[in-house]
This record gives structure tokens, sequence and C-alpha cells, in this order.
């Protein structure tokens, strides 16, 4: 069972957390209408088989979204931090 | 001593009595330096594309490359439902279209592939959702497919023994049968494709993984591979699950991301579920295979995930619909669970044709739906990479679509299916 | 084989006699007995048929290695097929049956598929029934179907109980055997919380397989002593550790006991998280290959032996026991010390001294450098025939009981769970565990170290809970004199004898000859034979055939053990219980319940209920009909003519605070927010990043700072982690709040023309005029203690007011103003008048917001603003989402009087053909009671292009075609003015 280290709860179960993907892509400004640059940012993904960092949020817990570090070929978690804090922290 | 190469019970029969040897299913072939034809993938579309790449359009020269076995991946993992229950322009004719191949399978490969077409019940819990069923089924009727709604005493009549309780915590409404839908044994549909196109002359290549593409500008010329170079006049990306995995030694991102979706089986019993059935209070099917073991699945995990290892709520979750679905269900045992990878996309809906690289073609992004539609697949892949135009059946599944607004949301749900 | 019970020893209960039932036949047994050997003391000798060809089939195995004696066991709701008999404790009242034989187990017609075993090889499926027409195969399936499957289940729903119960641990240690306890006790001497886990009833391993008062017996009483005198240790038995799952989980199964008459959970589910997880899970013993092995009265050595001792059951009096290893002896050694007449055939040509001088010691016939070929009898056996390795002289062994051993492989099934792969180790000619991943080691016989299981332990549970950071004293390892398990050695192709009746998968019924044929057909990697022959796949998942099938393979192959790979082991390791990983979540509680703070109101005063995603709505009351058809009728004419009142708690509710809130919501919804007049609502619409809609809902501006902000029922949760995400994730630096309110509040719509007149009398203290309260104007209030909010707002195009009280006052508010609008006749009413009044003012709801339409196809267009940029609006103008040929949404009005309209009807033009796709569907339908028809709601290509075009509605599932009219979807009051009234 994937156990999520909550930076604010502490180690979880993942079934507390909601999953919301890729977390490295930079989200274009609303200012932005070009329908290429806003496709791209909500349609394609890296998908990488080995260290992802993406969006969960402690939906059961502290409500915070968080972002995580997982290898994606064997589940190992490295860590995690609070997604408001920045892309990496 | 002879060699038995066509299936049937005569031949049975000889080899029982007069030891007539069996002609192998394949060759172990060795990869040659130069194909018209290199597909990546020895699953259930990759050998249907060499397939009718070579009876359809006599284009021989055709090798499969797979990293381990072959039917390794989705085609040996899923719970081996067919049906052609769709209502989106598109959807409708192109799974219908593979419904009527699988019917006329096994003899056009001489070889079982086990149809059994012995109806799918959709379930509906609701008036709202009964709607949505009979959109689908009225759809279904006027493209002149067979549905039937059934009410909730036609629902009892028909699998008497649901959970039609005052216990039930979401009662039965109604649902949409379509009788011509079944089961087919999945790894017969791998060998079986593997074996009519190892007789046509396509090389099968195990244990043969692709490391690279050989590039000529925006051509795509030939693959790296685990045992060398291979030149490819075209070349088809066929790796449900994997496709991101290889598309990026290309650089070239995709609207994909990779899932975990485990699948069940229980103990053989004697016959105990004539249909297959599917909840629809949450995403769960059932059938029972021939050897008698309960076969179900539910949802995907929920992240992405390449390990084809499931976790354990998953496994709870899914047993609970087994239980409220049927509840005799709770004293089976399971005997195994398994996962498979699968492409999922914005959309549900696959992407098929042609790439932004040229002679290099796509066949990706099934989310649940991969197995079903492999006959179709491979017909409609052969058409296009024989003819380097899509197939009237797949024009819509182009993998730029979302460019124009042009998604096809079959079930309604939403960008991203792991939404909850 | 005679089933002699002896006068004493073993680990039953003489005392304790349990009667039970064998298809209707009585038998008694001892406590402590399991089904099988219970039923070995009453002279059973066959228990089952097989899979394919229904041979009769004995026990071959011990505990949950069994693939033979599958019984179904209990009766009625508690019937359950396919259970080991030797893993089933025998209780008192215990009904049970042999399966897969007919008319019975005993004389079994469909033993003559044994006759046909030369056709029915692996393949067989595959290669025929594929003729004469392209339908054959459902007609075979029918009559292969009932011949397969093992036992009969019962649809009944299940009356037994299953609970759950979760633990977090230092340590988890699985496997009591002699690595197991000495790892438990060295790691909880160390200081860790440990749990220990057994499958079997006892703990011990194979230390229960001596005798009562040995040195292995003494030693496992003195290791459990201590562990029991350990605070920190916790040892769990008739628990079956099922899976490893991520993140060093494990998935158990703990068995209770069966006492009639008492009401307890029969199994229960025990989730365990551990910080470090002990391997001790032991080694499996094999069956060697020979003609007919199969035959009830052929056992593994170890099995014969675990019967001896643990249940005092002489299973032969004419043994063979035949091995090519040293650990079958002491079964022979046994079995002579207990009375039996003994002879060892052993493939090795000179096996160690001290055997030989043993057997000697016992006048036990040894012959060595000699195989065995095959078994004489059916339903028993009469002789095993052996053949000299070196003259090939055969010879034939009169017997009642054949014991074989072909040496123990080490179960690694469980790390190859958590992603250890398995490698193999040519010393020991067996697969063993690869690098074990992080928080986990392996110790004893499992790990293929065939050093002192003791030490082993004790030194992996030192490590483990130091690695935890514990580091009190562990002790010593203990000693004692146990031999080391020896492991098997991988067979030469020379000793594959050539009968067919060879069986590698007992259960699955794969022989010798099938591997043969899969070879011949080309599936030669074991995955492919797996998959071909169902080799391993039976419910043993392969315990004494899978690695049986692998040396063949490698035999008939000529290709080493390591080059060959192997196939991947997956949960469960014991079949599990559909129902215990289920547990509580079945019937009623399948999910969890939202109510309403009305709820016991309704349910006290006539309501139907209907599911909302999780919760539980007023669908339609009894004053209104009897059925929903003619209710929401009732109830739609009360809320137009009069006045009506619906619990509308299970919207969404959000209030934001804080000075950035405005700005925030003009990026979230479509239309602008932060001009909102304070004490005013706006009804708002949210989109998804790719411009299809997400939501809809009213908000309303309570303070300069502060909103309250409403979702539909089905989008609440989706919305609030939307809303959170923006927050933190994109614009952490707005200043605002956002806080889930929907169960503070519940929440009353007051709807028709008499609301205004029954809210003033309800609410004197306040002032619901026209003037202070206008359309859309909001206002927040104190009455005595019970803050109150009011909403002037209108799904249903009459004069209607949403009043929200905290959730305690809900009953009282909504009890009072039906008391007060008594006399104008004020009703309740459900979901589906609330909806089908809203179809009539042509609000969308969620059959229409099904993230697959836009704004403009809802007929929204005109709300996106433009003067500001909004979350999906790049994406919603793509070229084809503003293709003005999408449908959108329309009104349709039933042309034809005696037709009707229905929800998922296909709509085409009038003249064109009935076939295809159509230009829309019908979404939502309803009875007007203003018009006096049925009315729907529709998306249709072109829209309102096509106001007054006749169209005709198909629904060939009933076989229907109606002609209907697009009209307005606005069906009431255009100009609003019940609103404004």
């Amino acid at each position: 069972m994937l156990r999520i280290p909550c930076p604010h709860c502490g180690v979880r179960d993942y079934t507390e957390f909601r999953y919301a993907g890729d977390a490295s892509k930079s989200r274009p400004s609303l200012e932005i209408t070009d329908v290429k640059t806003w496709h791209d940012h909500v349609f394609l993904f890296d998908n990488p088989k080995g260290m992802h960092q993406e969006y969960w949020q402690h939906v059961q817990g502290c409500r915070q979204w968080l972002v995580l570090e997982r290898d994606t070929s064997t589940n190992t978690v490295s860590r995690a931090w609070f997604a408001r804090q920045g892309k990496s922290s | 001593m002879s060699e038995l190469s066509r299936y049937s019970a005569w031949s049975i029969a000889r080899r029982g009595l007069s030891g007539a040897r069996w002609r192998r299913a394949w060759r172990a072939a060795e990869p040659r330096k130069s194909y018209d034809v290199v597909i990546i993938g020895g699953g259930g579309h990759g050998l249907a594309t060499a397939y009718y790449l070579a009876a359809n359009h006599g284009i021989t020269n055709v090798a499969v490359l797979e990293r381990g076995y072959l039917g390794s991946g989705n085609v040996g993992r899923n719970t081996t439902l067919v049906r052609s229950n769709y209502q989106l322009p598109g959807n409708t004719e192109f799974f219908e279209h593979s419904l009527k191949l699988w019917e006329g399978l096994s003899h056009e490969l001489n070889y079982n592939v086990m149809l059994s077409q012995r109806g799918q019940l959709v379930l509906a819990h609701g008036p709202g959702q009964f709607d949505v069923l009979a959109r689908k089924g009225n759809t279904m009727r006027l493209n002149g497919i067979d549905a039937e709604l059934l009410e909730r005493e036609d629902v009892q009549r028909l699998v008497p023994f649901l959970d039609y309780s005052s216990h039930c915590r979401f009662p039965i409404y109604g649902g949409l049968f379509q009788p011509r839908a079944g089961t087919v044994r999945h790894d017969a549909v791998a060998w079986g494709y593997a074996r009519a196109a190892d007789h046509l002359g396509v090389d099968l290549i195990e244990n043969c993984e692709v490391t690279g593409f050989v590039r000529d500008g925006d051509r795509v010329t030939g693959v790296e591979t685990s045992r060398g170079v291979i030149n490819a006049g075209r070349t088809v990306l066929s790796v449900a699950g994997h496709s991101s995995h290889l598309t990026r030694l290309l650089n070239w991102r995709l609207p994909i991301e990779s899932h975990l979706l485990q699948a069940f089986v229980t103990e053989s019993i004697k016959p105990f579920l004539d249909h297959v059935i599917s909840f629809g209070a949450d995403l769960y099917y059932i059938s029972q295979s021939d050897r008698g073991g309960m076969v179900f699945g539910g949802h995907i995990d929920g992240f992405n995930s390449y390990t084809q290892r499931g976790q354990l709520p998953k496994v709870q979750t899914v047993a609970e619909c087994a239980i409220a679905l049927m509840p005799g269900m709770s004293r089976l045992r399971v005997l195994r669970h398994w996962g498979g990878i699968q492409d999922m996309t914005p959309d549900g809906s696959p992407f098929m044709g042609r790439t932004p690289f040229r002679d290099l073609y796509l066949n990706a992004g099934w989310c649940y739906q991969g197995f079903k539609a492999t006959p179709a697949t491979g017909w409609c892949m052969a058409h296009t990479i024989a003819h380097e135009e899509e197939h009237p059946l797949i024009r819509h599944l182009g993998v730029d679509r979302f460019e124009r607004g042009n998604g096809h949301d079959e079930y309604g749900l939403g960008l991203w299916t792991y939404k909850q | 084989m005679t089933g002699t019970r002896l006068t004493k020893g073993g680990r039953i209960d003489r005392s304790a006699t349990l009667q039970f039932q064998l298809e209707g036949r009585r038998f008694t047994g001892y406590a402590g007995d399991t089904l099988a050997s219970a039923l070995l003391a009453n002279g059973i000798r066959v228990f089952g048929r097989s899979f394919k060809y229904h041979r009769p089939r004995g026990i071959l195995a011990s505990g949950i290695q069994e693939p033979n004696a599958l019984m179904t066991v209990g009766t009625g709701s508690r019937r359950i097929p396919n259970l080991p008999a030797t893993s089933v404790e025998l209780y008192d009242g215990l009904v049970c049956e042999r399966q897969n034989g007919w008319p019975s187990v005993d004389f079994d017609i469909g033993s003559v598929f044994g006759l046909f075993a030369r056709f029915l090889s692996a393949g067989f499926y595959y290669k025929t029934f594929i003729g004469p027409t392209r339908g054959s195969w459902m007609f075979y399936e029918r009559w292969i179907r009932r011949a397969a499957g093992l036992g009969r289940a019962t649809h009944e729903p299940d009356s037994a109980r299953y609970d759950h119960r979760h633990h977090h641990t230092d340590v988890l240690v699985i496997g009591s055997g002699p690595a197991g306890l000495a790892a438990a006790l060295a790691a909880g001497r160390a200081g860790s919380r440990v749990l220990l886990v057994e499958q079997d009833s006892m703990a011990g391993g194979s230390l229960l397989d001596s005798p009562i008062g040995t040195d292995d017996d003494q030693l496992r009483s003195a290791l459990l002593a201590q562990l029991v005198a350990l605070p920190t240790v916790q040892i769990l038995t008739h628990t079956s550790v099922f899976g490893l799952y991520d993140g060093l989980a494990a998935g158990m199964v703990e068995r209770r006991p069966v006492i009639q008459g008492v009401s307890a959970p029969s199994e229960v589910l025990h989730i365990v998280r551990a910080n470090q997880i002990i391997h001790a899970t032991g080694a499996l013993e094999q069956p060697l290959l020979f003609g007919n092995n199969d035959r009830p009265g052929v056992m593994l050595a170890g099995a014969v032996r675990a019967h001896l001792h643990r249940y005092a059951l002489r299973l032969g009096d004419e043994v063979v026991v035949v091995t090519n290893h040293d650990s079958a002896w002491s079964a022979a050694f046994d079995l002579a010390d207990a009375g039996a007449r003994v002879t060892v055939v052993d493939e090795r040509p000179a096996p160690n001294a001290d055997l030989l001088q043993g057997a000697k010691d016992r006048a036990i016939a040894v012959r060595v450098h000699t195989v065995a070929t095959r078994v004489f009898g059916s339903n028993g056996v009469k002789a095993l025939e052996v053949r000299d390795a070196e003259s090939g002289a055969v010879a034939r062994i009169a017997c009642d009981l054949v014991a074989m051993s072909g040496g123990w492989i080490p179960t690694v099934q469980l790390t190859t769970h958590g992603g250890v792969r398995t490698v193999f180790n040519p010393t020991l000619g067996v697969h063993v565990a690869g690098p074990m991943a992080a928080g986990q080691s392996i110790a004893g016989a499992a790990s293929g170290d065939p050093t002192d299981p003791l030490k082993q332990g004790h030194a992996v549970g030192v490590r483990a809970a130091q690695a935890l950071g514990f580091s009190a004293d562990a002790g010593l390892a203990p000693e004692s004199a146990w031999s080391s398990v020896p492991l098997m050695t991988t067979r030469t192709s020379a000793s594959l004898p050539a009968q067919s009746k060879v069986f590698i998968d007992f259960q699955s019924d794969v022989t010798l000859s099938d591997m043969h044929v899969s070879l011949e057909d080309g599936f030669e990697s074991p995955e492919h034979l797996k998959r071909y022959t169902a080799l391993g796949m039976a419910t043993d998942q392969g315990k004494s055939s899978h690695y049986n099938g692998l040396t063949t393979l490698s035999a008939l192959r000529g290709q080493a053990m390591g080059a060959l790979g192997t196939t991947t082991h997956r949960p469960p390791y014991t079949p599990v219980t559909v129902g215990v990983l289920a547990g509580r979540s079945v019937g009623l509680h399948f999910r969890a319940t939202r109510r309403t703070p009305m709820h016991e109101w309704h349910m006290a005063n006539g309501v139907t209920m209907i599911e909302a995603g999780p919760w539980f709505r007023p669908w339609y009351y009894r004053w209104a009909g009897a059925d929903v058809g003619s209710a929401y009728i009732e109830e739609m004419r009360v809320v137009r003519s009069r006045v009506g009142l619906s619990d509308v708690s299970s919207l969404g509710k959000i209030e934001l605070t804080g000075p950035d809130v405005g700005i925030f919501l003009d990026r979230v919804y479509v239309n602008g927010f932060s001009s909102l007049a304070v004490g005013k609502a706006r009804y708002g619409v949210m989109l998804n990043d790719d411009g299809t809609v997400l939501d809809d809902g009213t908000t309303a501006r309570l303070g300069e700072h502060r909103y309250f902000l409403t979702t539909t029922t089905a989008q609440a949760g989706e919305v609030m982690s939307w809303l959170e995400f923006l927050l933190q994730t994109v614009w952490p630096d707005l200043r605002v709040q956002a806080v889930s309110v929907t169960d503070r509040w519940a929440a009353m719509s007051l709807a028709g023309p008499y609301a205004r007149d029954v809210l003033a009398r309800a609410l004197p203290e306040i002032d619901v005029s026209n003037a202070a309260l206008p359309h859309m104007g909001v206002m927040e209030r104190q009455i005595g203690e019970m803050p109150v909010r009011i909403g002037r707002l209108s799904f249903s195009g009459e004069l209607a007011y949403e009043v929200y009280v905290p959730a305690d006052y809900g009953v009282g508010m909504w009890e009072h103003l039906l008391a007060v609008g008594a006399d104008v006749g004020i009703r309740p009413y459900g979901l589906e008048a609330l909806a089908s009044l809203r179809i009539e003012k042509g609000h969308v709801a969620g059959i229409e917001l099904d993230h697959r339409n836009t704004l403009r196809d809802l007929g929204l267009g005109k709300m996106g603003s433009r003067a500001k940029s909004y979350i999906g609006r790049a994406l919603s103008e793509r070229s084809e989402l503003v293709d003005t040929q999408r449908w959108s949404l329309v009104g349709l009005e039933l042309v034809e009087p005696a037709g009707k309209l229905r929800g998922g009807a296909i709509l085409f033009a009038k003249d064109e053909p009935i076939q295809g796709h159509g230009r829309g569907y019908i979404t939502s339908v309803t009875w007007s009671t203003v018009h006096e028809r049925l009315i729907a709601l529709a998306l249709y290509r072109g829209g309102l292009n096509h106001v007054g075009e006749e169209i005709v509605c198909a629904y060939p599932l009933r076989g229907e075609q109606v002609r209907a009219r697009i009209v307005s979807p606005m069906f009431i009051d255009p100009a609003g003015e019940r609103l404004h009234a």
C-alpha cells in the first residue's frame, strides 16, 4: 500500500489522498489565450517510468496539496512537500 | 513423421493415434536486417496488425518485436470481455466492426479463441442512469447493433441472484443488454494471430527490446534493439502501457498517463453465472471463465504506475462491489489478482494513425478497452499502414484531436478518469 | 492405506470427540484434527475427483499445500466449496462433501474422460470445436463448462460475518518455524514491537512434525514460552499472509474457530503496516514424477510424517518411501518405529552411511540407485514398480502407501509480491529470493541457506530491530540439535519417465505428455507453458507443481534452470474469501451514506428516498401519490399554484473569506463576481481547463470579504478540491480562505406564489418584502441564538427562497415553515419535482453537465465574460468547440398527444432516414403542469436555429418514434415575472 509522508500529518495510506497527476509542469497564466500553450499543458505528459513529481491532496487530513516525489517503476517514495512552497523544496 | 499444420478434430485424432507431430504455432525467428514494416509490441494489437497486413494487404515482410514473450502484455491480463455497446459516432462503428471480426475469428485463424456470446448486461441504479443507457441502446439499434433495454423485473428474470433485497445500497433500476457481447479466451487471441501471421511469413521475434529509433530528419527509418539495429520501411508503436516510455526516445510527449488496472479470478466452481455483468454503482464487471473461475475487475488504482503491482485497498473495493452486485460471491475465494499497465488518455479514447514522424504509426491510449478492440485495431492499423492514410473507422482517433477540441469522451467522465 | 489411528501420541485431544458428516454419513474425530486427518482416521481414501480426467484423488500433502482434497464444507448460506481438507480444522457439527464426481465421487461417470486422455492433451481446446459453423463453440461450451469447475457454490447471500483489523508494527515475522521463532525473539528482546504470524493452528512450523517430547518439541516449547513472556511480541496463529503490498504492508486473513450457535466473525482481515518484514516461510516439499503418482495413497513423505506425529495416524502398513535426498528417510524411520513395514527407494547410488545404518537397525529394506516408475492400483495403492538405474531391472513392491519426496523448495512467493525476483542457485539446485528490497529480510529454509535456521533467524531479528533503532540486548541465538532442511536438486532428464499418466500438476491434471505437446506446439517459455497447459494455475497456486514443471521444462529443453526464467507469483499466496476483503462494507454499508439534517423527518412523513451519489435525497412523498410518476406531478402543482418546501441540504456549500475572493472568483467563474454587491447573489458557471462545463451554482456576497458559494450535489467534493488546488498551487499569493461548510448548514427551498407569505409569517423578525429582499437578494440574520441566511433564489421559476440554518436547527425550521404554511396548503416536495420544475424553467442540471458540453452547448454562451480571462477560456475557443453545427440546448414539446417523450431518445430531422447517430438526444423529460403536456430538454445540432421545426424522436428500444417540436427551453415565465413578483 502506497504510503505518503504528509508534511503536516505524517505517513498515511494513499487512500486518504486525492491524486492529480504531474506536478512538474508550469501552468500557463490565465492571460495566455494561445490554444497551443494550453493544449500542451493540459493534454501532454512526460509520464516517466522513473522519478515523477506529482500532486496529491490530503483530502481526509489537512486538505493540503502536496508534491510527492515517487519512482513510478517501483512506487518508492522519496519525499513530499507542501505544493504552496513551490516546485521543489 | 508427418507434420500437422491445420487444426481440427481429425488432426487431433491423427496426432493421438499415429504419432504425427504438430507444426509449431510459430517459428522462433531471428531478426533480419530490414523489414517493410516493423511492429513494436507482440501483444494482441501488434500481432493482429501483422496478421492483417499479411492477410489483407499482402505485406508479409513484417517483423513483430516483443520485449518479453508473445502475449505478455495486456492481452493476457484483461478480463476477456468483448462488446460493441458504444454511443459516440465513430466508436459505435469501430467496436461493432471489431465484434463482427470476433464472430468470424476462430474460423479465420483456424484457432479456437472460444468466443462465447453469452450477452453483457450493464446495470442502471436510477432513472438518470437508465436514460443514459437508453441513449446508448437507441444509438446501437439505429446503427444495426443488438441491444435490449431491461426494466428491473426483466433484469431479475435474466439474473435472479443479484441483490434485489431491501438491504441493497444502490438498488437495481434496469439495464441494457447486448446479447452478442461476451467473452473470449484472451491468450488464444495472441496465439491465434501469432500462428496465423507466422504461417503467412511474418517474423515474430521474442526477447527483443527496442531501445531507440533510427531517424533521418523527421522520418523514422528503423529501430535499435537489444538484438541489433533493424531497418524498417514503416514502424508501428503498439506497446500499450509503455507508449510514453518509447516516445520519450523521440522527445515526443503524448496525451497519455500510464496507470495500473487490476484483475481478479476466483477458484473454479461449477457454472455460477451465465452472462457478463457490469455494475452501475461503481466500475465493476464480472463473468465466469470456461474453467469455472469468476473473472472480474474494477477501476484503475488511480495514480501513474509502471509497477504491475496492485494496491490492497483497490482489491477491497472490488470485493465490496462483487458482493454488492451478487451477494453469493462473498464465500468464493480469490485465487489470483494481478495488474496490467494501461495507457490512460484525457477522453478515455485511444489514438491510432499517423504521427508527426514520417513512417511512424501510433496505436496507443486504449484505457480499459484494448482487448475488445483487438481485431478492428489490427484491421484498421494494417489498412492505415498499407495505404499511408487512416482507415475511415479510425479517422476520429488522431493523437492531435485535442488541439481542435475533438475529444471522444464516451462515458462523460471528464478530463481525467482518476478524478473521483 | 488403512488409516490406523494410534492409541497414543499426536497433538490431538482424545477426550474431546467431535461429530461430523460426510455426504450424510456420520463420523467422529478429535479436537486438533483436520478434516483430512479425521476422514483418514475413518478410512476415507478418495477425497475427490480431478479437474479434467475425473481420476480419484486422495491426500497428497499437509496444510495449505494440498492440491487434491478440495471439499465443500458447510450448508446453506455457509456452504463453501474448494477448501483443502488438510487445512480445515475439524469442528463439532461440520458437514462436508467431496467434489467433481457424478453420481458420486466413489463412482464417477466422468472418469471416462481418462480414456480419451491422449486426445485431451494440452492445446486441445484451441485446436478443435472451431466448426462446423461460426457459432459452434457456444454449443460445445455449455457441456464443457459443466464438466469443468470444481465445487458447486450457492447464490444465497452469505450469513457469515467478517471483520477488519489494522496493525502498525515495527517488525512483522512471517512464519513461526525455528527461524521465525528465533527472529521474533531477537527482535522482541531488542525492544521492537513484533507481530509473529503463523498460518497453522499452532506456532512451531516444522517443529510440530516431530513427536511430543523430542528435542524439536522441547525447543518449540522453550522458544514459545520466552516469546509469550515478552510484552512487545504478539503472536497470531490461524493467520495466512496472502499478499505483500507497497509500503511494507501485508494483507493477512485469520480463520476464526467455528463454534455452533455462536455468532462471531468467521474470518478477520488484518492489514499490517510494518517497518521491517522478516520472511521465515520455510520450504515446500515436492512430489516425484512417476506413472500414476496421483493415486490415493501416494503422499509426500513429510505429510506422512506430519500425519503420524501430529494426528497419530499411521497411514500404511506396507510403505515404500521413495526419494532422492536425506529428509524422507526420517519418515521411513518414524513409520518403521510405529510398526509399519517399510522399504526405502533412493535414486542416489550411495546414501549416507548413517541413514543406511538407521535403516538396518529398523529392518527397513533399502534399494539404492533405483527410481520409481509407476504405481499400481486405482482407488488406492497396490504396488510400486521401481527400476534399477544401473541394470534397468524392474521390480514390483507390494505396498499400501507410497511416501515420496523430491526435495524441498524455498517458499519465496511473498518476497516476489514485493518485486524481489527469484534467482537460480546452482549449488542448491533451486531458485531463491534475489537481493531483498529495503526493509525486508529472509531467514531459514525460505532463504535457501542450509545452515542453522535458529542462528539465521536470530541474526535477521537483531538486524531488523537495529535498523529501526532498537538496540536492547537480544541475547544469544538459541542452541539446538536442529538439522537443516535439505533442498531440492535439479532432476536430470534420465530420470524422467516416459509414461503418459505422470502428473506434474495434480489439480489442473497436467501430465508429462501435456508438456511434450506444449513444447511441440512451440509453447516453451515458462509463462507460455503455464498459460497453455494451466500448469500451476490451480487453487494451490502451483505449490506442488510449479517447480516440477520448471525442472521438467529444463530437462526437456536441455536448457539450464538458470537460463530458463520463471513465472511470476501473484497474490494471494493462499486463496482469500471475497467476503473477508469486503468486511462490513456490504449491504447498506457498501458505501458511506450521507443524510441531510431533515432525513428522519422525511422518513417519518412518507418519503421515498433516492440515491444521489452518497446522499439519500427525498424523491417524492406519499401525500402526492403512490408512485413517482403520479406524485411528482402533484408536487409540481402545489409549487406552481401554492407553495412547496424542498430539502436542498446536499448542495455543496463553501465559505470564502479574504480580500481577494472577488478576484479569485472572477478567475474561477466564466462570469464576474468582484462586481457583485454585498447582499446579492449571482448564478455562476465554472469550466474545466479544457473548456467544458465543470459545475454551476449560485454564489452570494455576504460581506465585503465574505462569499458563500454553492455547488451541485454531485460536484461538491470536486469543486472544493479544485478551489484548494488553485489557491495552494497556482495563486498562493491570493488572500483567500476556503472552507467547506456543506454539513454545517441545513438548506431548504421554499417555492411558489405563497412563498413570501409563508416566510414572512414564519420569521416575523425579518423583513422579506420585495423591496428588502428582491430577486437574487440575500440576507444574514440572527433570530435568538439561531443564525439564518435567506437568499431569494429560484431554479423553478417561481417566487422562491433558499433558507439556511445551522444543521441542528434544520428540522425545527423545516417543521416551523410547514406549520405556518399549512393554511395556504404548503407541502414538501422531492427531487423528482425539483428536477421537473427546473426543466420547465430551462435550467441545466447533472445530466446535461456531463463534462462533454461547453457553455455554448448549454445555451449559456452569453454568460462568458469578454472583459476578463477565466479558467477554461483558452481551450473553449478550439475550432471544434465553436462550430455552430455542434449540438446545443433546446426545448421540445410533444406534438402527438398519444406518444411519449423519453430521456435517451435520438433526434432526427423530420424527413431524414431514422438511422445512424441522428442530430442529438433528449436529456430530460417531464410532464409540464403549466402546459399539460410532456416537454423535454434536448441537445440538438444547430440548437435554437431550428425553433419551430418538427422533428422525430426515435426510441427503437421500445419501437417508438414520436414527433416533437423544437421550442425555447424556457417553457415558463420567459420574462421572469414570477421570479420578480
